[in-house]
């Protein structure tokens, strides 16, 4: 019943429309196809997660998609324009902060809104702090980037994508380096920003549990050539427990159909 | 902090003192090696006569000139070389291999070329500061973490932004250890040409120990190595120290 289960496209119209996106990498020794006819719709306020062994290029095509980098072959579309260049209206995330070390988690939130739209000084600063609040790390505005632990490093990453009001977040492994607890809180985090603010959030990872936990659907990528196997819709009720037995049920499953890609990859 | 400024004091008292002890055991003659209180009277009259001033005001006025104008074309050579592979090539390997010339070597050229004039005191600082800098910015920039570049990409920044705001500040620790090195290197360099280089136009520190020597004054010779060891302490004190505290308070990197 899970298993291959292909999800409708809802009736509302794509954000996000990927056509037949192929990429290959060529280096000196090496021509590696990272993706191959990658083809995928988004739709508005969805959240998708990306699930993959290494190598299956899950994290390229964010790329793609955030315009960072171009596909040799195919077409990506958010709101019906062609995709050939990075933008405000899709900010990406990733599994380190990326925070800059020379600004405090203030400016750092503030370079963000600045690069983005045409605000003044003070409505950036509220902008800001409103979003620094919504990850619960406003009284350390002042701080410097050491100073936090890798968790609140991660939070303050995310006020910075979302102040400039994307309507589209590229999450590249974002929790891949926080310890279990910490994780934890902030898939509680992200779902209550969530709901609150209906971005279209796709959400690389290669960690299943985390993939049910937090997506409306859950593709499955297997690699050399990265290539989509199989869909699954998650019509669990939010907010989702990590924890909860029905979310370990798709865990299992996913992981189930998971490992037999990478078998067949070892055994051919 | 008052234990550390203790401490300090009292060590410098030490050495003065030893030396003090050294000089009364008349091992060495008084000639090769006075004792702190007439090189003490010598930096007196000379301060009250004016000499140690005017020759300060010379040297300093040639160093902040020449070392300027070493940071002013180091900078974007360093920059230059670190974005463009064919730069890297060309300016980079020119720069490693003139850095590795000890800047005393380019005197003579500059006799040859300027004759004995402040053109050629400039031309030996800014030599000694130029390749140094730009193989610190050069370096400064290449060990910036990718990912800053990216996520700044991400946000929508280009071009000259991503230099202004991204990619000078991301690198401002290296830039700053390399803006150190050039200036002991211009330091060192200016002290060379003045020592050799005996022009009209000014009399600097250099020129002042060089007569010292001639004159046999040991008291002026180590009176004027102590200013200019004094001065490069107080630069790198009052100029580079505040902005070193601020990159650690930032950075989160090492304690002074």
């Amino acid at each position: 019943m899970l298993a291959g289960e292909h999800l409708t496209i809802p009736s509302q119209a794509s954000k996000l429309v990927l056509e037949h996106v192929s990429k290959w990498f060529k280096t000196s020794s090496l021509n590696v196809h990272a993706l191959d006819d990658v083809t995928l719709r988004i739709a508005e306020g969805e959240f998708v997660c990306l699930v993959g062994p290494s190598g299956c290029g899950k994290s390229t095509l964010l790329n793609i998609i955030a315009g960072l980098e171009r596909p040799d072959h195919g077409i990506v579309r958010a709101d019906g324009q062609v995709v050939d260049e990075p933008g405000p209206h899709r900010l990406m995330m990733f599994q380190e902060a990326a925070l800059f070390p020379w600004l405090t988690v203030l400016g750092n939130v503030l370079f963000a809104l600045k690069l983005s739209n045409g605000l003044r000084t003070g409505e950036r600063r509220e902008q800001a702090e409103y979003f620094l609040e919504l990850v619960g790390l406003k009284r350390f505005m002042h701080s410097n980037i050491h100073e936090l632990s890798g968790g609140m490093k991660q939070r303050v990453a995310l006020a910075r994508a979302l102040a400039p009001n994307p309507s589209v977040l590229l999450m590249d492994e974002p929790f891949g380096a926080l310890d279990a607890l910490t994780r934890e809180q902030l898939y509680g985090d992200i779902q209550r920003i969530w709901s609150q603010h209906r971005k279209t959030i796709v959400f690389v990872t290669h960690n299943v549990r985390e993939a049910v936990c937090l997506g409306d659907r859950v593709i499955l990528f297997s690699p050399h050539p990265g290539r989509i196997r199989e869909e699954f819709a998650i019509p669990l009720p939010r907010p989702r427990d990590i924890n909860s037995v029905d979310l370990a049920r798709y865990a299992t499953e996913i992981t189930r159909v998971l490992k037999g890609y990478v078998q067949s990859e070892v055994a051919g | 902090m008052i234990a550390r400024w203790l401490a300090a004091s009292l060590f410098f008292v030490g050495l003065v003192a030893a030396w003090h002890l050294l000089v009364a055991t008349h091992i060495w003659s008084p000639l090769l090696l006075p004792s702190p209180l007439s090189v003490f009277d010598y930096l007196r009259a000379a301060a009250q006569d004016g000499t140690l001033w005017e020759a300060t005001v010379v040297t300093v006025r040639r160093l902040l000139i020449g070392y300027g104008l070493g940071i002013l074309a180091g900078l974007p050579l360093g920059l230059l070389t670190a974005s463009s592979r064919w730069c890297h090539d060309t300016i980079g390997i020119l720069a490693l291999g003139l850095q590795t010339l000890p800047s005393v070597c380019w005197v003579p050229l500059a006799l040859l070329w300027f004759g004995q004039t402040e053109a050629a005191m400039l031309f030996v600082v800014v030599m000694g500061t130029l390749w140094s800098l730009i193989i610190a910015t050069d370096n400064g920039v290449r060990t910036i973490p990718p990912i800053y570049s990216r996520a700044a990409r991400s946000m929508g920044s280009t071009g000259l932004h991503t230099w202004t705001h991204v990619v000078l500040p991301a690198a401002l620790p290296f830039l700053l250890s390399g803006m150190k090195q050039g200036w002991a290197f211009a330091w060192r360099s200016l002290m060379a040409a003045e020592i050799y280089v005996t022009i009209l136009s000014g009399f600097g520190l250099g020129q002042l120990l060089h007569y010292g020597r001639e004159l046999h004054a040991m008291d002026q010779v180590i009176g004027v190595i102590l200013l200019i060891i004094f001065i490069g302490l107080a630069v790198d004190k009052s100029l580079f120290a505040p902005i070193e505290r601020f990159l650690h308070r930032r950075w989160g990197t090492g304690r002074t």
